[in-house]
């Protein structure tokens, strides 16, 4: 039993007072659970001098740690949610640092999915917006009230100012190291009161990244880097084809190479166990495996696409409807048409995905870039028929996600458990995939196929809007899709399609969820509006040409309902010079400017791209402006990161990415074939952030939708032609 | 056994010869800094300096690195250029999720020990060799010219 631990009737009347914060018993087992970047679960720290919850660890020394639940994958999280805590404790934002919590549901559920914990569909903010900022006042409470009753003076009297608690009446002060022990035996406040944004003194400013330094000398953990006592370290041999089934496989050469510990079949394929990276890889190289690939799928990229196609000729699923749409399109007097084409795309962290599972007696201890812990929880309890309570997770940092370490299936976190549990012995097993093998094994961006319709009545009015859309569903089969899948429409496939915020008065969207695909796909950033965002503001555009209408102003005049939307687009075009001519193009070259519009995960983003298309229809990005409205501006430079990050994230699939088959065989296999953006190839990106004091919104993925149409839709100013094929084809646009 | 001088240190090492520099320096020596993004030179995660180049370590065997200086990110502050580069990535928070930022680093170190004042163009032909997925470009750029402007 600790001192720490907070036992007091107030707290369960807290628990009951419905502001999401968890108060926790501090046992020492859970400290010593909670792992984090730098440590990994592997290093039990001293207790600390006060807990007040479970966000919040305030040391002797007068140390803030502020317990993550949420993985920092670079989305600027971590430092995020500090934000969030030192406001209203008033730290000093220097003694701040922060760890990754470990996986309890219980504690650390993500207040938008309910009862599970994990990191995704830009939410970190969003869900953590009072509860940390309740963490933090709570503690400052108890803090003020533990120096009110060693100084004798009135609660209200004393002040808090970068971690120095102040009497200034007696001229008294004193740190949160000399209260910390006192401040633990208080009575948790059941009723603090937030700051009014008025008094705001970190967020909307600058806080600096907790992760910086960590990340550029070096000493940041990925799961990549942990090295365990007799870690084992596993590279496996994968199926050549979705599908495909093992049938035998020899392992002599295998087991001649020095250094290879074991040689074990999985569900997945072979994994060939060593003391290193390097010796597994030459093992799992050296293996020789037949497979019967006789059910596999043998289907080729273009062969799916031309059964979407005809697919899109039919009527789908009703996922939106307003009006009549089909009677407006037989009495226009004009009727626009458009189809788009979208491939598989793979999220290709620069960390290829890894895990790290140690298995012995009922616990199971995992070390990984965790972003979906309850999900993992249960998918491991069920392999090794234990509780999901009996598996313990230590969240390292994620070398970027992207969506694919929030694995529906748990994927690569049952491979690596499948290895220990076939292994056996007692010892940490940490599976690597090696670029090809991350790039090869899946879990892709669906490939879509879209189809528009609009139509325009006799006095220029569009009048309708059709659109249709066939790919595979992300949720269907998944543990989410009883909450995501309704009368047969996944709801992240129409994402952005059905939520168009134009008046448009007649309104159509159809789908297509085709089944037979065994392709495995995944959340890709931005994941439905990867796609919808495109189809949908590049046809918006081909309809403004057709009525002759500036694309912007267009917008504007449809955008009456939705104020927010008209504000952040006319930021964007008044930053962008939207109105004055864009500078001359070099001989040779066409320059164009577009613009994109788009909601995700609740906030509005507004880019405008300025391009220069050479002789050779090779496609160069200038400039993008973005403007964006996420709520409250927690951190703005973080945002400008974002919106950075988002449109360099997007361009690589917009200039270069794609994954095809090629007779079911996935035909790119690392940074040579699966083309990633690089420096030269980054424009200029301007963001401008429009100021709010409503509750914050996504931020990770909102940068990513516009991109792809505004640059889209520069490409025909320049040129004349209309990209319906992502990526770009140069071919196409050759002058 | 092969002797290594990584970081100033003496190492002696017992693997293959044709070992990729990267897995000696990570699994062997626990250097684990330098990243694996790609095993074929095509990212820049890897990225070490050999007698002050930068290389790309995980297609370096470890038999090329013998009686040549091996300098880590884990070392990289032991020179002025090195610190001067760390200090502009941290003043204007370039890192996203990091991982390919010790081989940004080491790269931007070599460009700077070769030319102290590079333009944009300079910039972009140094640093084509190291992907981010998160893509901090517009800050890298920016860094290295505030390093550059640090040193004169």
């Amino acid at each position: 039993m600790s001192n720490n631990r907070i036992s007091n009737v107030s707290r369960r009347d807290f628990l009951q007072g419905g502001v999401g914060l968890t108060l926790a018993f501090v046992l020492p087992e859970l400290v010593s659970a909670a792992a984090g970047p730098g440590k990994a679960g592997v290093v039990s720290q001293a207790l600390p001098a006060f807990e007040p919850n479970a966000f919040l660890r305030i040391g002797a020394d007068s140390s803030v740690t502020v317990i993550s639940k949420h993985l920092e994958m670079g989305q600027g999280t971590y430092t995020g949610l500090a934000t969030l805590v030192a406001e209203e404790l008033d730290a000093d934002w220097g003694a701040v640092r922060v760890e990754g919590a470990p996986a309890d549901a219980k504690r650390y559920n993500n207040l938008l999915w309910g009862p599970a914990q994990g990191t995704g569909g830009s939410t970190a903010m969003a869900n953590c917006w009072i509860q940390m900022r309740t963490a933090g006042a709570t503690a400052r409470a108890m803090l003020i009230t533990a120096a009110a009753g060693r100084w004798n003076v009135p609660a209200r009297e004393i002040t808090i100012n970068a971690g120095r608690i102040i009497h200034s009446g007696n001229n008294l002060s004193g740190s949160f190291g000399d209260f910390a022990q006192e401040a633990a035996k208080q009575a948790v406040p059941v009723d603090v009161s937030l700051k009014d944004p008025s008094q705001f003194v970190l967020i909307g400013k600058t806080a600096r990244r907790k992760d910086s330094f960590e990340k550029i000398n070096g000493k940041a953990m990925f799961t990549q880097d942990i090295h365990l006592p007799d870690m084992l370290t596993a590279v496996v041999l994968h199926p050549p084809r979705f599908g495909a089934k093992l049938v035998s496989f020899d392992a002599k050469k295998t087991k001649a190479i020095k250094g290879v510990v074991a040689v074990v079949q999985i569900p997945q394929g072979v994994a060939v166990l060593a003391k290193d990276t390097w010796t597994a890889k030459k093992g799992r190289d050296a293996l020789i495996a037949n497979w019967d690939e006789s059910n596999a799928f043998k289907l080729g990229s273009d062969e799916i696409m031309t059964r979407y196609q005809a697919l899109a000729k039919t009527p789908g699923a009703v996922a939106k409807q307003t009006g009549d749409v089909q009677a407006s399109l037989t009495g226009a007097v004009k009727v626009i048409d458009a189809s788009f084409d979208f491939p598989y795309l793979a999220h290709a962290a620069m960390e290829p995905m890894n895990c790290i599972v140690q298995y012995n007696n009922g616990l199971c201890e995992v070390w990984n870039g965790e972003q979906l812990h309850t999900g993992d929880q249960y998918a491991l309890a069920g392999l090794f028929g234990i509780k999901p309570e009996q598996v313990r997770i230590n969240m390292l940092y994620a070398g970027g996600s992207f969506g694919r370490r929030a694995s529906k299936d748990s994927d690569y976190v049952l491979e690596a458990a499948h290895i220990a549990k076939a292994y056996g012995a007692n010892v940490p097993v940490k599976l690597v995939w090696l670029r090809e093998d991350d790039m090869r094994a899946g879990y892709y961006r669906p490939m879509f196929h879209h189809k528009l319709q609009a139509a325009i009545d006799d006095q220029g009015r569009l009048v309708a809007w059709k659109h249709r859309l066939v790919g595979q569903s992300i949720m269907k089969g998944s543990g989410f899709e009883s909450a995501f899948v309704k009368d047969g429409i996944d709801a992240i496939s129409v994402e952005g399609a059905v939520s168009l915020p134009y008046k448009i008065p007649n309104f159509l969207v159809e789908l297509h969820t085709p089944t037979d695909i065994p392709v495995p796909v995944l959340w890709w950033r931005s994941v439905g509006s990867s796609h919808t965002a495109y189809s949908t503001e590049v046809f918006f555009d081909q309809v403004a040409s057709a009525l002759n209408k500036d694309p912007v102003a267009f917008r504007l005049e449809l955008l009456s309902e939705h104020p927010r939307h008209a504000a952040v687009l006319k930021l964007a075009a008044e930053r962008a010079g939207w109105s004055a001519p864009l500078s001359a193009s070099a001989f040779g070259e066409r320059r164009g400017r577009g613009v994109a519009l788009h909601e995700s995960f609740n906030s509005i983003v507004a880019q405008i791209a300025e391009v220069t298309v050479r002789a050779d229809g090779s496609v160069k990005v200038d400039r993008v402006v973005c403007a964006v409205d996420c709520g409250v501006a927690i951190n703005p430079d973080n945002i400008r990161s974002q919106m950075e990050g988002g449109v360099g994230f997007a361009l690589s699939s917009v200039l270069y990415g794609e994954i095809t088959l090629k007779e079911g065989r996935v035909e790119q296999g690392n940074f040579d074939t699966y083309l990633p953006l690089r420096i030269n190839d980054m424009p200029r990106v301007e963001v401008h952030i429009v100021k709010s004091d409503a509750a914050p919104t996504g931020i990770g993925e909102p940068g990513v939708p516009p991109v792809a149409p505004a640059v889209a839709n520069a490409v025909a100013q320049a040129t004349g032609k209309r990209v319906t094929r992502l990526p770009i084809r140069p071919a196409d646009l050759k002058a | 056994m092969l002797k290594l001088n990584v970081n100033g240190q003496k190492k002696t090492v017992d693997v293959a010869p044709d070992t990729p520099l990267l897995w000696v320096l990570r699994d062997t020596l626990s250097l684990t800094g330098t990243k694996y993004g790609c095993g074929q030179a095509l990212c820049g995660a890897c990225t070490v300096h050999l007698d002050g180049q930068a290389v790309r370590s995980c297609v370096l065997p470890v038999s090329v690195a013998v009686g040549k200086k091996v300098t880590t990110i884990e070392a990289v502050d032991a020179q002025k250029i090195g610190k001067a580069v760390q200090a502009a990535w941290q003043a204007i928070d370039v890192v996203q999720c990091g991982y390919c930022q010790s081989g940004q680093v080491m790269s931007a170190v070599a460009l700077l020990s070769a030319n102290r004042n590079p333009t944009d163009a300079d910039i972009d032909a140094a640093m084509a060799g190291n992907v981010c997925r998160c893509a901090t470009y517009q800050r890298i750029r920016a860094a290295i010219h505030d390093a550059a402007k640090a040193l004169s």
